[in-house]
């Protein structure tokens, strides 16, 4: 009798099988945990990977002080229901210069996140680096490996990765280099849906839609999600319902007008509809090859 | 907006708007299919690729339309869409208009989720079309109608089978430029088929399509009414995938990670390579030969009752046996075989030839080794598969060597098993990996699975003489006193009353080695054999000294790596070559500077000085006897003469 695997039990079995050769092969291994979906997706199968024990390895939150604030309740959560170690890193200096995405546009991105996350990287001296990008989000990522080479100072040179062949990783790297690793690679937001739904995974409130304040902004829907949002002479806050299909800075992410409450009704919203999942985001539309630049000086 | 048909879809919109949960529960039942798509820009393999995926809906909107303004931008294809931008991801690619690295891209349909390995067709790229084959469960193969099988076609197929594909489509494209000429499609195929015995190609399937119009796609093309086969979609949800025989082989499971969050439990984690494991299976642990059961398949939440090819679990044992990342749990009544030489097929991937003779990393499933490959038996030309004389590998090129490891390694040649017959080679100073290769079989066994470790071992040698085993490696020119230092070295350590054996370079070389010459292959060997002979006698519990030349870091390297962890002692006997040439014991400089020796160190051959030896003797600035006495007393508190009390061989 023959065991049929589904597509999920095989992307699955591929994740743990990367997530157990990074600890074997990294000396501190550190999972970039940043609260939205695809984490919560890695988290999971990382308590898959190393049950009965706890996974070996602490979480990351690189914060800007900018997310919304049902992101930070959800954090908050996971530490205590994981049972691992959450480090919140926040790069000093953003926070002395207080950089803000009103003030500083793309500057904000670039100094809280890239340079926050290569501080804290480079600071705890962690030398692998999970995180949760996948393939079908952008063009430079469906070339990126799943081992992902990193340089002294982080940056990745896309002309020259490692052949990655089989599922044999090379993990080898001298002092100081580094390697982001990442387990999701061959998922797709559909496969992330599904098994979200399949494994009752918790995600936060904000993907599901609930009448939330908004405004309108440079074709975007925003949340005004605390009192630090700026409004614009003439933008009163309505009430919509809304939803997200990703989470970054609330000033940043736009939403979509939704009534989808449930994870059934998100896929069926997502199956029906003809944008795709960063196209609410504004980091990514500076310019054509802006994720790959982004990459290249370190972002993840 | 877009020239390509849009007549046909294979997601079906109306479950999903009416019934989402009747729709997702079909949905998880899908399998998983991986492919790789293999041509040239020419043949419309971007096109095809940007076909499937619009068809399956997995272009959206505002993807389609940044296309249309990148397209317009670049301009290619006039004012329609180029499917290649969306395929050719760098921006590099893209400002030179070709496709470089593998992208993978994924798209489903009711049936199945695809992953799309999408790769470079040129020559030069031979290596990601390696990388993307390597995974892929079938090859698509894409021919221009117009022009027929070409070279291309011919190198795409033997590396898809070559990586091991058995399942080829033969994609005939631009059917709508020949006219839908039924001869042309079967002149086509017929010619392909000659090819595809010839190479050992057994299954493919020939579907003549259009990407562009959409022809046999996704839906029967009414262009093409003489034929009666699959659609391409039809065929890549139907096609038998290879995870039903795997099951049905003997079970294999490289061990990864040994998880022990208490002292109650001990399991061992991997990935099923092959066959089927229930609890209460009997089991061997490989290399080491030990048998078992299997008590627990431990998932969180339930245990499972059993669990086949390409899931990752861990398993727990009934016995307590030695068990680590490395080992191999299998069949205990169907063991793979151990071995340490082999015969391989290699892909070498740098731009840094091969240099046969050095140690690079060999890495094989979970196990890790040091191997040393021999000149290659022959190069294949990738194009005509003809065997050409090579020796050594440059970038891109296939051949066929023998290599050694230092340690024995479960395989099974790579037609039976690729996750236990592929293997990457990684270059020691670099960390790049160089090479990938597949196993053909071994060239003798290493040692008999069942072996049984001896009563008298090392250790009781060892202890029998009071004594710990050490390698004494000295190193340096020609002339710089080594053979003299070692010897009082050895007096010393009789007076002692310590065991020891002075393993020289002039002896050895009238003897064991006398059929080795001065090249580097052959100093590579030369170091390699002592090596050997070194470590049989530290297994007898001797101190060995060793007084060669040794000029490479990377052989001095090796030998450490195959002496137990802290035995080998880097001695370095730093003699400045003037010295070293003034002295002149042998008068060696003398022929070597008149032209009469050739490869003679430090003359018109490079001496590699230890970084960090464990001793650094000079002497210019001491006495061979102060020298020999620093030597003795390092032993002498490094052992502390206590005989050795540990077992700790990793």
């Amino acid at each position: 009798m023959t065991i049929v695997l589904t597509h999920l039990e095989r992307l699955e079995a591929e994740s743990i099988h990367i997530m157990r050769e990074v600890i074997s092969e990294s000396e501190k291994p550190v999972m970039l945990y940043s609260v939205g979906k695809d984490s919560a997706v890695m988290l999971h199968l990382a308590l898959k990977a190393f049950s009965p024990g706890t996974p070996p390895f602490p979480l990351l939150h690189v914060d800007t002080t900018w997310k919304f604030r049902d992101m930070y309740a959800m954090r908050d959560r996971t530490e205590k229901s994981s049972g691992m170690q959450l480090i919140v890193y926040r790069n000093p200096d953003a926070l002395a210069r207080g950089i803000n995405p009103f003030d500083h546009g793309a500057m904000h991105t670039d100094i809280w996140k890239t340079e926050g996350l290569k501080q804290a990287l480079t600071q705890f001296g962690f030398d692998a680096a999970f995180g949760g990008a996948r393939r079908d989000e952008e063009k430079s990522r469906a070339k990126e490996r799943i081992f992902s080479f990193r340089s002294a100072n982080h940056r990745w040179d896309p002309k020259n990765q490692r052949p990655e062949l089989w599922n044999l990783y090379n993990a080898r790297k001298a002092r100081g280099e580094s390697i982001r690793v990442f387990p999701l690679s061959n998922w797709t937001e559909l496969d992330v849906w599904q098994y979200i739904h399949l494994e009752n995974i918790p995600i936060v409130p904000l993907y599901f839609a609930a009448l939330r304040p908004t405004v309108e902004r440079d074709g975007l829907l925003l949340m005004v999600d605390d009192d630090r949002f700026r409004l614009r002479a003439g933008e009163i806050p309505i009430m919509r319902s809304i939803r997200f299909r990703t989470l970054g800075c609330y000033p940043l992410t736009g939403a979509i007008a939704s009534t989808a409450t449930s994870v059934p009704q998100v896929i069926q919203e997502m199956l029906l509809t003809t944008t795709s999942e960063r196209q609410g985001r504004i980091i990514d539309r500076d310019q054509a090859a802006s994720m790959e630049q982004k990459k290249q000086s370190g972002y993840f | 907006m877009t020239d390509i048909s849009t007549r046909s879809s294979y997601r079906p919109s109306q479950l999903v708007a009416e019934n989402i949960d009747e729709y997702l529960m079909r949905h998880q039942h899908k399998s998983l299919l991986r492919f790789i798509t293999c041509g040239s820009v020419d043949d419309g393999k971007s096109t095809l690729i940007g076909r499937l995926l619009y068809d399956a809906k997995m272009i959206f909107e505002d993807q389609l339309a940044a296309l249309d303004a990148d397209s317009k931008r670049m301009g290619t294809q006039g004012q329609n869409i180029d499917f290649a931008l969306l395929v050719d991801g760098l921006a590099a690619e893209r400002e030179q208009g070709i496709t470089i690295d593998v992208a993978y891209r994924f798209f489903a349909t009711d049936k199945r989720k695809f992953i799309v390995a999408d790769t470079p067709g040129h020559e030069q790229y031979t290596r990601n079309m390696v990388t993307g084959a390597s995974t892929a469960d079938l090859g698509v193969i894409l021919i221009d109608a117009r022009k027929g099988v070409l070279t291309q076609t011919r190198r795409h197929s033997y590396l898809a089978h070559l990586l091991g594909i058995n399942n080829f489509v033969l994609a005939v494209n631009k059917m709508d430029l020949v006219g839908y000429d039924q001869g042309r499609f079967e002149a086509i195929t017929a010619e392909y088929r000659v090819f595809a015995e010839s190479i050992g190609i057994r299954n493919f399937v020939a579907i003549p399509i259009s990407s562009l119009a959409g022809d046999n796609i996704a839906s029967t093309s009414s262009q093409t009414p003489w034929y009666g086969g699959p659609t391409l979609v039809e065929h890549l949800e139907n096609v038998e995938i290879d995870s039903a025989v795997s099951q049905q082989r003997p079970f294999r499971m490289p061990v990864q990670w040994v998880n022990r969050p208490n002292l109650d439990f001990r399991g061992f984690a991997g990935l099923i390579s092959e066959g089927v494991i229930r609890p209460g299976n009997a089991v061997r642990v490989l290399p080491s030969g030990r048998t078992t059961r299997v008590a627990r398949i431990v998932t969180l939440g339930a245990d499972l009752d059993a669990a086949a090819a390409g899931q990752s679990v861990t398993l727990t044992l009934a016995d307590e046996v030695d068990c680590s990342r490395g080992d191999v749990i299998v069949a205990a009544d169907d063991p793979p075989e151990v071995a340490d030489q082999f015969e391989a097929t290699l892909v070498w991937m740098a731009d840094e030839p091969l240099l046969p003779g050095r140690p690079y990393w060999l890495k094989l499933a979970t196990q890790w080794a040091t191997a040393t490959i021999h000149s290659p038996k022959y190069q294949i030309n990738v194009n005509t598969m003809e065997h050409l004389a090579a020796k050594t590998l440059s970038l891109n090129a296939i051949g066929v060597a023998n290599l050694s490891t230092d340690k024995p390694l479960v395989f099974e040649a790579y037609g039976k098993s690729r996750q236990l017959g592929g293997f990457i080679l990684i270059d020691k100073i670099s960390n790049a990996t160089v090479a990938g290769g597949m196993l053909h079989f071994a060239l003798r066994r290493a040692s008999n699975v069942h072996w049984q470790p001896l009563d008298v071992d090392r250790d009781a040698h060892a202890r029998l003489k009071h004594q710990q085993p050490k390698l004494l490696w000295f190193t340096g020119l020609s002339g710089a006193g080594k053979s003299s230092i070692a010897n009082l070295v050895q007096k010393k350590l009789y007076a002692l009353g310590k065991h020891s054996f002075l393993l020289d370079g002039d002896n050895i070389r009238h003897g064991l080695n006398r059929d080795l010459g001065f090249t580097d292959a052959d100093r590579v060997e030369n170091i390699r054999r002592i090596g050997e002979v070194a470590k049989l006698m530290t297994d007898a519990g001797l101190i060995v000294l060793t007084a060669f030349i040794s000029p490479f870091r990377a052989e001095r390297r090796m030998v450490r790596e195959m002496s137990h962890p802290g035995e080998f002692i880097e001695i370095y006997v730093e003699t400045p070559l003037k010295v070293a040439e003034q002295r002149d014991v042998k008068g060696l400089y003398k022929k070597a500077r008149a032209g009469e020796l050739k490869h003679f160190t430090g003359i018109d051959s490079p001496y590699e000085a230890p970084e960090h030896p464990e001793i650094r003797v000079n002497t210019v600035e001491t006495t061979a006897d102060q020298a020999a006495d620093k030597i003795v007393a390092y032993v002498v508190g490094v052992t502390g003469f206590e005989p050795a009390t540990s077992t700790s061989q990793t």
